[in-house]
């Protein structure tokens, strides 16, 4: 790597060989390499919006501060950032990771391949929808404004349905794919029975094992079917799949009113309940936050903390028995998002906004609990890349989850609900530290298997990607979420600079998160060369659809 | 405990900022020790179902605190069977309110009733430093009612407090059409009392 000039190591990087590569690592690198992309570019709309509300000043050209472009900027930016970076991620870790795990070819390629490109081209249309015909009703949808065509173009409504539902078609592919995985009842599954196969994936094994042990009887179930991470991914994918249904439904219903203003019906759109909509919405939508992300962070946690150490996690069986609550606890929570809903019933606010909100405390407070106790028991550890970014993932969601428990109480929502606060404090710190930091955490680990042993261009811009991205995540989370607390709303308009020093405090810390993006972007691009970029995105040249564990 | 949201905000910050730093400073600290050579003496040994416990007593406890320590809380639940000192109905279509101009006196309560006639949108009352006293919802077809006690005097701009679409700002300059600059004034004890005591 030493004797090999810049433009050498641009165009060849390191000694990355697609040739060499399977099909599955292929997929894999594909969705990763689509992953950073849309993460460029939620960065960027990201630092557009800090900078319009800097107020008049800001750099930008004015078409930034006009309404329906800004709003736009809005609606699509969590599309492009949850699904088309973030579901890219997690999916295609978790198509390599169950194979290698479960040690069984994963069900399908071809539907591996679909999934990528679906979501992909969902992405990008969705966002189309935004960037040409300022199609902004918000990723909150909330009824009826996505049909209401006085404000929006039909067009763009159309475009934006058609992309969100290719998203979820895509979300539904990869549910398919990881549950025929799971399931398939071949190599070390092979004697294994359904029921087996789905206690162990509800976590109801772990459960069992330790009402056995407070009986004192010897445990259910010595060797539980399914490895932890696998019960975790499982189990977010339940998560994942009810949410697909329900962004589904929502989008039929969208284009149902968009083709009847087409034919001339146009229907009564107060013939759907705003509020009943909205609790079913946010019931759907809340599983992608409070099951989805909780459970499969919970699952990276666990995995990356006995890949770092090497040893068994420590009180597997509270963590198996924990994955169950968090089922229960993921399906009933919502309601925390219509606390400042009057008509909303009280004891939904109490029993599902507060009380059981309140579970998730206890819920990922365990996860947190466990991996730092397995990390604490195999010390002196390295800090190697992998270790840090884990760190830096359980800071994120040590600072965010409280962040959000706090908003999840009738008193505070009455003053802070829709204020930058739960936006900032609470689900950027969640999604930019907490998430983001474990999947590089795993992305490091899974590195050398996924590429073959590429060596990385810099370890030096590794860490300066990761002291940028964090300390830049955390000052942009904190100071945004400072001028909520001042009254800054998360879904408004300020163009004369209102929060100004916030904004601008805000903006410092975000171009540090793009700064870190572009580091990365090169480290990456160094090492495995622009060839082997394109050469991820040819055919493979050999048939092997797992890697083997060694 | 606390008399207004910028009480109870403030109280916020600092204890917020304070668990901020700790759990920086304890993941910090814990990643530096995971890493040393020497044998590390832990400071605390936090016994498991302690922890459970401090867990559980945080989450409940949090809720338990603000019912007590927030007035408004236990007013919003009962607000049905409590009798205003003063109600105004407020109408809102098309990116426009309909209401009077509002008014009251330091300490009274005061029923909001908003309706929306066509999609959601917030009511949200602003101090003229941009903070906030309090908002709500505005659920479209359905009966939005927020009864508050003012504890605070002053005159408050109202703000929509949910985007409901483009339409609600002005297209070329982006100033937003639904901000009601003095919506409500609320007139102050002290002053009230001193008019009483001339006359």
């Amino acid at each position: 790597m030493e004797n090999k000039s810049f433009k050498e190591l641009l165009i060849n990087g390191t000694n990355f060989d697609a040739d060499s590569l399977t099909a599955l690592q292929k997929i894999t690198l594909r969705a990763v390499v689509m992953s950073f992309v849309f993460f460029g570019l939620v960065a960027l709309e990201g630092m557009i919006m800090r900078l319009v509300e800097t107020g008049p000043s800001n750099p930008l050209p004015k078409m930034f501060s006009h309404p329906d472009h800004f709003f736009s900027i809005m609606t699509v930016h969590p599309i492009v950032g949850i699904f088309g970076s973030t579901y890219q991620l997690v999916f295609a870790a978790f198509m390599f990771l169950v194979p290698y795990l479960t040690k069984k070819p994963l069900y399908s390629l071809k539907l591996a391949n679909f999934v990528w490109i679906s979501i992909t081209l969902g992405t990008a249309l969705a966002w189309l929808a935004g960037f040409i015909w300022k199609y902004a009703p918000l990723y909150t949808l909330y009824w009826p404004l996505p049909a209401d065509m006085k404000q929006f173009s039909l067009i763009g409504g159309f475009v934006f349905v058609i992309g969100v539902a290719l998203i979820m078609i895509g979300t539904l592919g990869f549910i398919y794919n990881i549950y025929a995985t799971i399931f398939a009842r071949t190599g070390v599954h092979k004697d294994k029975t359904m029921k087996e196969l789905l206690i162990s994936g509800f976590g109801i094994d772990g459960l069992l094992n330790l009402v056995y042990k407070l009986l004192g009887k010897p445990p259910y179930s010595k060797e539980p079917a399914l490895s932890l991470p696998v019960v975790a991914i499982f189990r977010g994918t339940v998560d994942t799949f009810l949410d697909a249904i329900v962004i589904l439904a929502a989008g039929i219903l969208v284009l149902v009113y968009l083709v009847s203003y087409v034919t001339g019906f146009s229907w009564d759109v107060h013939a759907i309940d705003s509020l009943l909509y909205k609790n079913f919405f946010w019931w759907g939508l809340d599983l992608v936050a409070d099951g989805l992300v909780l459970i499969y962070v919970a699952g990276s946690w666990y995995l990356l903390a006995t890949i770092i150490t090497g040893k068994k996690l420590f009180m597997e069986n509270v963590a198996r028995a924990a994955l169950l609550l968090e089922l229960f606890v993921s399906w009933m929570v919502w309601s925390h998002h219509l606390l400042a809903d009057q008509p909303q019933p009280e004891m939904m606010k109490l029993i599902s906004g507060e009380m059981v909100t309140a579970f998730e405390l206890l819920t990922q407070g365990l996860a947190l609990f466990i991996t730092l106790v397995t990390l604490w028991k195999a010390r002196p550890l390295k800090f190697t890349p992998p270790l840090a970014y884990l760190l830096g993932g359980l800071v994120g969601f040590g600072l965010a989850v409280p962040a959000g428990i706090i908003q999840a109480d009738m008193g505070m929502n009455r003053v802070l609900h829709n204020t930058q606060w739960i936006s900032f404090a609470h689900f950027h710190i969640a999604l930019i530290v907490g998430l983001y930091m474990t999947l590089y955490s795993a992305l490091y680990v899974l590195w050398p298997l996924v590429t073959n042993n590429t060596k990385l261009f810099s370890t030096k811009l590794t860490w300066a990607h990761y002291w940028l991205y964090l300390i830049g995540g955390i000052g942009m989370g904190a100071f945004a979420g400072m001028a909520g607390l001042d009254g800054m709303l998360r879904r408004h308009l300020y163009v004369n600079g209102e929060f100004n020093t916030w904004m601008i405090l805000a903006a410092i810390f975000g171009s540090m998160v793009l700064i870190a993006w572009f580091i990365f972007l090169a480290n990456i691009v160094l090492s495995i060369g622009l060839k082997g970029l394109v050469g991820i995105f040819k055919p493979a040249n050999n048939s092997i659809d797992y890697v083997e564990v060694k | 405990m606390f008399a207004t949201s910028l009480e109870l905000l403030r109280f916020h910050w600092v204890a917020y900022t304070i668990y901020a730093l700790m759990i920086v400073s304890v993941i910090a600290w814990f990643g530096w020790n995971l890493t040393r050579k020497e044998k590390v003496r832990s400071i605390i040994r936090i016994p498991f179902y302690g922890y459970m416990a401090f867990l559980i007593m945080a989450g409940v406890g949090h809720h338990i605190f603000t019912y007590n320590s927030i007035p408004w809380v236990e007013e919003d639940i009962k607000r049905h069977e409590i009798k205003p000192d003063r109600s105004y109905l407020i109408e809102v279509a098309d990116h426009k309110w309909k209401m009077p101009q509002m008014r009251a006196k330091e300490g009274e309560k005061v029923m909001f009733d908003v309706r929306s006639k066509d999609l959601t949108y917030g009511f949200g009352l602003f101090r003229k430093d941009g903070t906030m006293v309090f908002q709500m919802q505005v659920v479209p077809k359905h009966k939005n009612t927020l009864l508050w006690t003012f504890r605070e005097c002053g005159n408050f701009d109202i703000v929509s407090t949910e985007y409901s679409g483009p339409a609600q700002y002005d297209k070329e300059t982006g100033e937003d059409l639904m901000f009601v600059k003095d919506g409500m004034v609320v007139e102050c004890k002290e002053k009230n009392e001193k008019i009483a005591m001339k006359e």
